[in-house]
């Protein structure tokens, strides 16, 4: 079983350097179709993997190579395929090669197209690392891997300045969030020795509880960069800047759950601090919530659906810091599906609308674009949750969690953000498709994706619709490593009360949805001066906040900085330096004349000095 | 005499020609005084030599003497070649080596 993992693991990256070697070329379809072979591959190997694990309940470990031994320092470059990491290659390898089979379509015309392959390989492969990994080390190694490669595919169109500020704010929101992870990590080695999963979470219980805070405090501060939490959640937004498929791979089905990933991953050490988990939890619950009274007034079609990921990732934090770990788990799987399928479907409206985002110039699509219509409208159906898709049975457990929990206010937030998510997620899906059209026959000629990119986006899709079914065997499953969770504080006729409740919710979500964008013509423009609604298009004033009060100071800084300490202390310094050695060259340099007597006369004077300096020496 | 007078003699010598090594500009004068330069230093062997009653400070004399003789012979034989091709033989036209 060892080479599986293997060939899981390093296909997509075998894929990323055959694409590389052709990058500066032009469009070559064959590193399209060769790199998602290799996905193919890898997920054909993951699958294996998870047949496998799943029938012989074996764990399998592996170790490639000894990576840093010093002294008693000793990191293995090991790979571990339990129930939770292969139930997380299997996720990210069956999207990504989705995704790379719709790329083909979708990057069609793009001069970048070999790059742009090489670049989301790599992605997959880092992903890969760092779910695979068997130690903290290496999960860094994948996690910085992730965070490169999103960089790359966020500004790739780098000649765009808004793509390139928007690779790098995200780039440098999540070094925030690394030196939180690394503290962690450090505090780990530091207590323990070891960096290995097993033996930390083994010998976590000795350390007193401040410590375990902090330990615990900081990893989730690398989780937040990476899940893009408050209050560094903005960079998310704005990565849609990147191509569609690369929201729809990175910044919603894998590099951002990662956080929520190593939340689940280290579930002992957040199980012995309650009060953190309580406090993650709550953070979670307030972005649920927060991101979704964004997603409500954006026109911006990707951001609404990056919002809409911001807040479903909430909802995974939730579970998480509630102890329900395989729920937090479950949700993450069943939303990469749904949300990837609903990027990609957004990939084929732009595509046939030249690139444009704005929902309100759209319309009536549904006649033009069946097929992504309907995909959309059923990742829609399950992101709101509504029986018997994916979403209604990963949601409804974790609201379960929370009311198990007696935490009847994160319930409340969010039975609250079921409603919103449901009417978003409708009004978007509606004004795209359904509704007036907004656009005229001149300027647009919308027109179908080919076969092949909707053939790719049609197993996302049924598995948003079925992946919910599996739920039992997915707790059998991965509670053997995780531990179990069920609402054994709740009366099952209440657990029934919470379904309907939130069902109705999310039903009557739509049913607004519907009346005001389906049958009506939206809200009136009355709306468009309330403060509220003021507050909300402009992201609660946070990007601005951000702007005034650390973007602008810190410039101001660095440029006083640049002014004084830069320009005058050390550019003078070495300047200074320099024009010393240049003028003694300049007052010497009459010694080379080439005058024999002018040398004759500096060696006798040489020579003297010389003597005089030997009779000083033999006097002293 | 005592070996103080012969080698404030030598050291005289050695000073004139210096001096003229670093004052004369004729090519030719540079030889004098070069050959003045190694002979104040043959005094001066000669002069310890026979002081300490050690007559390998002659021998080294005489060395210097045929090494002055071949010096002389192969410089002068240049300063003729150089002579030849510029019609000067002034120090400060000697100016091959500037950079």
């Amino acid at each position: 079983m060892e080479k599986y993992i293997y060939i899981a693991l390093f296909a997509p990256l075998v894929g990323s350097l055959v694409a590389a070697l052709f990058s500066m070329q032009p469009k070559t379809v064959f590193t399209g179709w060769f790199t998602s072979f290799m996905l193919a591959v890898s997920m054909f190997a993951s699958l294996n993997l998870l047949h496998f694990v799943y029938t012989t309940d074996t764990v399998l470990h592996t170790k490639l190579f000894d990576w840093i031994v010093i002294g008693s320092l000793d990191i293995p470059f090991g790979f571990v395929v339990d129930q939770v990491s292969v139930v997380m290659m299997s996720v990210v390898t069956v999207v990504s090669t989705m995704v790379h089979i719709h790329s083909i379509g979708y990057m069609e015309h793009d001069k970048g197209f070999n790059r742009y392959f090489s670049y989301l390989s790599a992605f997959v492969f880092s992903m890969l690392v760092l779910v695979m990994s068997d130690n903290f080390a290496v999960l860094f190694i994948g996690w910085e891997g992730v965070g490169v490669c999103s960089w790359l595919l966020i500004g790739f169109w780098y000649h765009k300045d808004s793509a390139s500020w928007a690779a790098n704010e995200a780039f440098i929101m999540n070094r925030v969030g690394d030196l939180g992870l690394l503290l962690g990590m450090f505090l780990l080695y530091w207590n323990l020795g070891t960096l290995q999963y097993n033996e930390v979470f083994a010998t976590i219980g000795t350390l007193d509880n401040s410590l375990l805070v902090w330990i615990g405090g900081l990893l989730f501060l690398g989780a937040m960069g990476k899940s893009a939490q408050f209050p560094l959640h903005t960079w998310l937004a704005d990565a849609m800047e990147g191509p569609t498929p690369v929201s729809a791979l990175i910044h919603a089905a894998t590099m951002v759950t990662a956080g929520v990933y190593l939340v689940v991953r280290s579930n002992e050490l957040y199980t012995l601090v309650p009060e953190v988990g309580y406090a993650i939890a709550a953070l979670g619950a307030f972005v649920a919530i927060f991101a979704a009274t964004m997603a409500l007034v954006n026109n911006d079609m990707k951001r609404i659906i990056a919002y809409s990921t911001l807040s479903q990732l909430g909802y995974m934090f939730v579970a998480a810091g509630l102890g329900a770990y395989w729920v937090a788990l479950f949700h993450l799987a069943t939303h990469a599906f749904f949300k990837s399928v609903l990027f990609l479907g957004a990939g084929n409206v732009m595509h046939a609308m030249n690139d444009e985002l704005d929902i309100r110039k759209m319309g009536g699509l549904h006649n033009k674009m069946k097929a992504t219509s309907i995909i959309m409208l059923i990742a829609s159906l399950a992101l709101a949750g509504i029986f018997p898709l994916a979403g209604f049975f990963s949601k409804d457990k974790i609201l379960e969690s929370a009311f198990n929990a007696d935490a009847y206010i994160l319930w409340g937030v969010l039975w609250v953000t079921a409603g919103l998510t449901a009417f978003y997620s409708f009004r978007l899906v509606f004004k795209i498709f359904f509704g007036k059209q907004n656009y005229s026959d001149a300027d647009f000629h919308p027109h179908e994706a080919k076969s092949f990119v909707i053939a790719a986006m049609i197993p996302l899709a049924i598995l948003a619709v079925i992946a919910g079914w599996f739920e039992h065997s997915f707790i059998d499953f991965v509670t053997k490593t995780l531990p179990t969770w069920e609402a054994s504080n709740t009366a099952s006729s209440t657990i029934w009360i919470l379904i309907l409740v939130t069902t109705a919710v999310a039903v009557g979500g739509i049913a607004l949805a519907y009346v005001k964008y389906y049958k009506g013509d939206g809200f009136s423009k009355e709306w468009e001066n309330n403060a509220i609604y003021k507050l909300l298009i402009n992201q609660y004033y946070i990007p601005a906040f951000y702007d005034k009060f650390i973007s602008k100071p810190y410039y101001a800084i660095s440029v006083w900085i640049f002014k004084m300490i830069e320009v005058k202390i050390i550019d003078n310094a070495i300047d200074g330096i320099a024009h010393i050695i240049f003028n003694a060259g300049a007052k010497v340099r009459p010694i080379q004349s080439g005058n024999l007597s002018t040398s004759l006369r500096l060696m006798v004077g040489g020579l003297i000095m010389g003597l005089v300096f030997a009779l000083v020496l033999a006097v002293l | 005499m005592t070996l103080n007078a012969y080698l404030i003699l030598s050291t005289l010598l050695f000073c004139i020609g210096l001096i003229g090594v670093m004052r004369r500009k004729n090519v030719l004068m540079l030889f004098f005084s070069t050959e003045i330069m190694l002979n104040a230093v043959n005094i001066g062997f000669a002069a310890i030599s026979k002081f300490h009653g050690d007559l390998s400070g002659q021998m080294f004399a005489f060395f210097i003497i045929a090494v002055a003789a071949a010096e002389v012979a192969i410089g002068l034989g240049l300063l003729i070649l150089w002579y030849k091709r510029t019609g000067s033989i002034n120090l400060d036209d000697i100016q091959g080596m500037k950079g």
